[in-house]
């Protein structure tokens, strides 16, 4: 890792002192290469100035701004440099966006980010954004004013700006177009004042996706859109036994398939490690077309050897996770709050549940996609990837090349949900390439992603509460069964053993006096990653349905419950530097979600309501649906959703992002599971991996955006928690059947 | 992909009367190409690979996403699952070819209605519901209902208003 620091100075001095004043882009130097590489053609030998490393205005004031985290769908490319143009005070309409490469650099010799994190997709992330792009575009607008100052020989302190104009007190204007080439030959102040929030022009009003005129014409590249010179197109068959070999395959079969180029073998990574190597051992084909090399690889017939004979199934970990909970072994603790025990002797009342969570594959409609050519001399990596960092390394480690001559492009990916976290196929790439000696756009399908991916944990959990004669919830446990998240490398030590299943400090931690977590790991061959908000996905699910079941139980209104638990307006779990649970903000999301349903009026015709809520990253959401069923099928007929994710940069885009993760969710909570058997997961595409259709999703959802002055959280993961057990609690209220396993509608289905 | 025969194939040079044997024929985007390799081959490659119109994507390959949705004749297709020897013959619209200079309607309420997350399933979206208001210009709820593509971020309901959004702009179009 690279220290964290603030981008948008140190380059500036940078650029300023290598350039000689000016960068003039399209004339190259090193530092330009990454934004040069992804100019709008119609600039490209038009004269930029480059005022540090996000902003270049040209002399006719249009202003081209750099987007720097890959973007998946989350809005990154609109909402960064919305950040960035609303500091340097342009119109958005003067903006032209581009995005940035992967800016490596060197300082002294010392591996440092050009553009900062650029990881954009962690909740850290958003919160960087709102510092250091806003300061980014404070210091460039610094810069014109300066440079206006000494045009009129005028105080700096006499003038504004507006719209892309330095403005002086007798209304005299310069644009920033004929300011910039003398701007960027100053020295950039070290402190400079960034706007109050209600003077914000930009950021909190509404801007649509900043390339929408580009992907509804097709014109948008992603990884796999890419043509490199002489390159082939490589598709791997690849081992379906985790840690498993390759035995033979008829090599010459495929080759016999016209425009077949070559046929490579790699090994794969031991379950356990770090993939350095790709995670499973293949076969590549290489071809001149994706036709001839699906043909071919169809031709190749492999045979695998699995690493040993292994029986593991989805339904013996959830069989092995009950007998880990029904044993006497209490598990590793994770959290302890109090005194449980002498809690439950005091009970008035004891109430236990069990939930069930299964494996869940990120299904990107993109499955990973990698362009690829090594030189002697460096390489052009050309993959949406949002650890770019991490991308840059393995890279490195596999070529041998210094970090330096890597130029990583990133392209938009179309989605992630966590998957573009992992480098596993950016590994297989560059080992491909090598044993080609040619370059090569590595394609995946579906099916081999399905195959292939880093799953979200399976996990049991069990819940029972205690309650106090005035049927108070006083005392809580929640013990959880489940394959944790962390089973490859990445600082086994590090990260705690629940990582990925259970969250030490989630609602209610904190709130209940009387407080107990504990973990049981299972031993799993499959990998597992970051999926959306991996432990809270699950722990949301678990704890948002037992609140409904202890309200029922106790004869409570769940709100009421849910408000009561929340208590008076504080600050709780605040552990570790993760933001905690502002007690006021939940309870409002909560209130305004409610209201918004009509929670106290009640339903006829069949019809039913769930709520549920949930924390994350210092955000907070609600959902809220109502449903009826339709036969054996779920109307979906309301659904509402209250989020506070923070200051809100583009409404707009977090309306969107927040509806798409409702839609996911509902999704997946209703139909989406992976299952496993031998070892192997059975689903093989997506017919038996169904995502849903516009003919089960709700025609709309009702999304209410709390105003929030708090650091921005990643709305769509903060969303997708509480929409499961929202929908789960309304199944109940439907029909009286209480679904404590997901998916929720085959389960539904059997017990109704 | 430098000397790859099936690019020189796909130049429209070739006079319709002398198209040596085996040679098929099909129109995309209004211009005329010749196709003389693999007849098995889907059209979605042909896009892609021969004449590089990346603009149509491909997910499953199984004709379930929707994301390769082309035009053929009007009527939305699978482009994954027509073989270049059934596409031949016909003429083919894709997303690139929807309106050369400005934007059809479909695209124009796309970008009104901000529907895009990831956009990967976009173009194929956008195909299905040119296909749709262009034939029925005021689709009923289970005319949209009845798109099957998929979308993977869950856009569907900008999607649908996109489409009513659409069909308005097709219905005030001049004749
Ligand atoms: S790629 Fe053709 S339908 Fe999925
Ligand atoms: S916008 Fe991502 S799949 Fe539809």
């Amino acid at each position: 890792m690279t220290t964290p620091r603030d981008p948008s100075r140190r380059h500036f001095l940078r650029v300023a002192v290598s350039a000689g004043g000016a960068l003039v882009i399209g004339l190259g130097g090193r530092h330009a290469a990454a934004a040069e590489s992804s100019l709008p053609s119609e600039l490209i030998g038009d004269e930029l100035m480059r005022l540090g490393p996000f902003v270049m205005i040209e002399r006719d004031n249009r202003v081209v701004i750099g987007a720097r985290a890959c973007e998946v769908g989350q809005g990154v490319r609109t909402s960064g440099p919305m950040l960035v143009a609303e500091e340097l005070d342009v119109d958005w309409s003067q903006v032209r966006v581009i995005q940035l490469g992967y800016g490596y650099d060197e300082v002294d010799g010392r591996p440092d980010d050009r553009y900062g994190a650029q990881s954009g997709g962690l909740p850290a992330d958003a919160a960087r954004d709102w510092s250091d792009l806003r300061m980014a575009g404070a210091r460039a607008r610094a810069l014109l004013l300066r440079s206006a100052a000494d045009v009129w020989q005028v105080p700096v302190e006499s003038l504004r700006t507006q719209s892309g104009y330095v403005i002086d007190g007798s209304d005299r204007r310069l644009s920033y177009g004929a300011l910039a080439r003398s701007a960027a030959s100053l020295q950039p102040a070290d402190a400079v004042t960034l706007k109050e929030p209600a003077d914000f022009r930009l950021v909190g009003k509404p801007a649509r996706t900043s390339d929408a005129a580009d992907i509804v014409r097709g014109r948008t590249r992603y990884a796999s859109d890419e043509f490199l010179t002489g390159m082939l197109v490589a598709v791997v068959a690849r081992c379906p036994h985790p840690g498993g070999t390759l035995e033979g395959a008829d090599e010459a079969a495929a080759r016999k398939v016209p425009g077949v180029r070559d046929v490579v073998r790699f090994d794969g990574s031991a379950s356990g490690v770090s993939p350095l190597a790709p995670l499973a051992a293949g076969i590549a084909v290489l071809a001149d077309t994706t036709w001839a090399a699906l043909e071919a690889r169809a031709r190749l017939a492999p045979t695998w050897k699995p690493a040993e004979a292994t029986s593991e199934s989805s339904a013996r970990l959830v069989a092995r996770a009950h007998e880990r909970l029904d044993g006497e072994d209490a598990g590793l603790v994770v959290r302890k709050d109090g005194d449980l025990a002498a809690s439950r002797k005091r009970a008035r009342h004891q109430v236990k549940a069990r939930y069930e969570l299964p494996f869940l594959a990120h299904a990107m409609l993109e499955a990973p996609a990698v362009a690829v050519e090594l030189r002697q001399d460096g390489a052009v990596v050309i993959a949406a990837v949002q650890d770019p960092d991490a991308t840059s390394r393995l890279v490195s480690d596999l070529t041998g090349l210094p970090r330096g001559a890597i130029d990583i492009r990133l392209p938009r990916g179309g989605g992630s949900f966590g998957r573009r976290l992992a480098n596993d196929f950016v590994a297989e790439a560059i080992i491909i390439a090598k044993l080609a000696g040619k370059p090569v756009r590595l394609m995946w399908t579906q099916a081999d992603d399905l195959g292939h991916d880093f799953l979200r944990p399976l996990s049991v959990h069990a819940l029972s509460a205690t309650l106090d004669r005035g049927n108070r919830i006083a005392g809580w446990s929640h013990d959880c069964a489940g394959t944790p998240r962390n089973d490859r490398g990445k600082s086994q030590d590090s990260v705690p053993a629940w990582d990925g299943c259970l969250d030490a400090d989630a609602f209610p931690a904190g709130l209940v006096a009387h407080f107990e977590q504990h973990f049981h790991p299972l031993d799993s061959t499959l990998p597992r990653g970051a999926w959306r908000a991996t432990a809270d996905t699950a722990q949301a699910f678990a704890t948002q349905c037992f609140i409904d079941e202890i309200a029922f139980e106790v004869r409570r209104d769940a709100v009421a419950l849910r408000l009561e638990l929340l208590g008076e307006a504080r600050v709780v779990g605040a552990n570790g530097g993760a933001p905690g649970l502002d007690t006021a903000r939940m309870a409002s999301v909560l209130k305004r979600c409610a209201e918004a349903i009509q929670w106290n009026s009640r339903r006829r015709d069949g019809r039913g309501v769930g709520i549920a809520c949930h924390a994350w990253a210092g955000g907070c959401v609600a959902h809220a649906f109502e449903t009826a069923m339709d036969g054996d099928r779920l109307r979906i007929e309301r659904a509402v959703c209250v989020i506070d994710a923070g200051r809100v940069v583009n409404p707009l885009g977090l309306e969107g992002e927040v509806a798409a993760a409702t839609v996911d969710g509902i999704a997946t909570a209703l139909h989406l599971a992976i299952t496993t058997r031998d070892g192997q997961v059975q689903q093989r595409n997506l017919q038996d991996y169904r995502i849903m259709a516009m003919a089960q999703a709700p025609a709309r959802v009702e999304v209410h955006i709390v105003e929030s002055a708090s650091d921005p959280v990643p709305a769509g993961d903060l969303a997708f928690n509480s929409v499961a057990p929202a929908l789960a609690n309304a199944i109940f209220a439907t029909t009286t059947v209480r679904v404590r396993k997901l998916p929720l509608m085959p389960e539904l289905l059997r017990m109704l | 992909m430098q000397d790859n025969p099936e690019t020189r194939a796909a130049l429209p040079v070739l006079p319709a009367r002398a198209l040596p044997a085996g040679t098929l024929q099909l129109t995309i985007n209004g211009k005329p190409f010749y196709h003389r390799g693999d007849p098995a081959m889907p059209l979605v490659w042909y896009l892609r690979d021969t004449l590089r119109l990346t603009g149509t994507k491909f997910a499953c390959e199984g004709g379930c996403s929707g994301a390769c949705t082309v035009l053929v004749d009007g009527k939305a297709s699978a482009s994954c699952r027509l073989a270049m020897l059934d596409a031949a013959g016909h003429a083919i619209t894709t997303i690139e070819g929807l309106d050369a200079n400005g934007l059809h309607p479909v695209q124009q309420a796309w970008i009104e209605l901000d529907v895009i997350q990831c956009g990967y399933c976009q173009a194929g979206q956008i195909m299905a519901a040119v296909a749709l208001v262009e034939r029925t210009p005021n689709p009923a709820e289970s005319d949209i209902a009845a798109i099957g593509n998929l979308c993977r971020c869950g856009t569907y309901p900008h999607i649908r208003a996109a489409i009513l959004r659409a069909s308005e702009l097709v219905r005030a179009r001049k004749p």
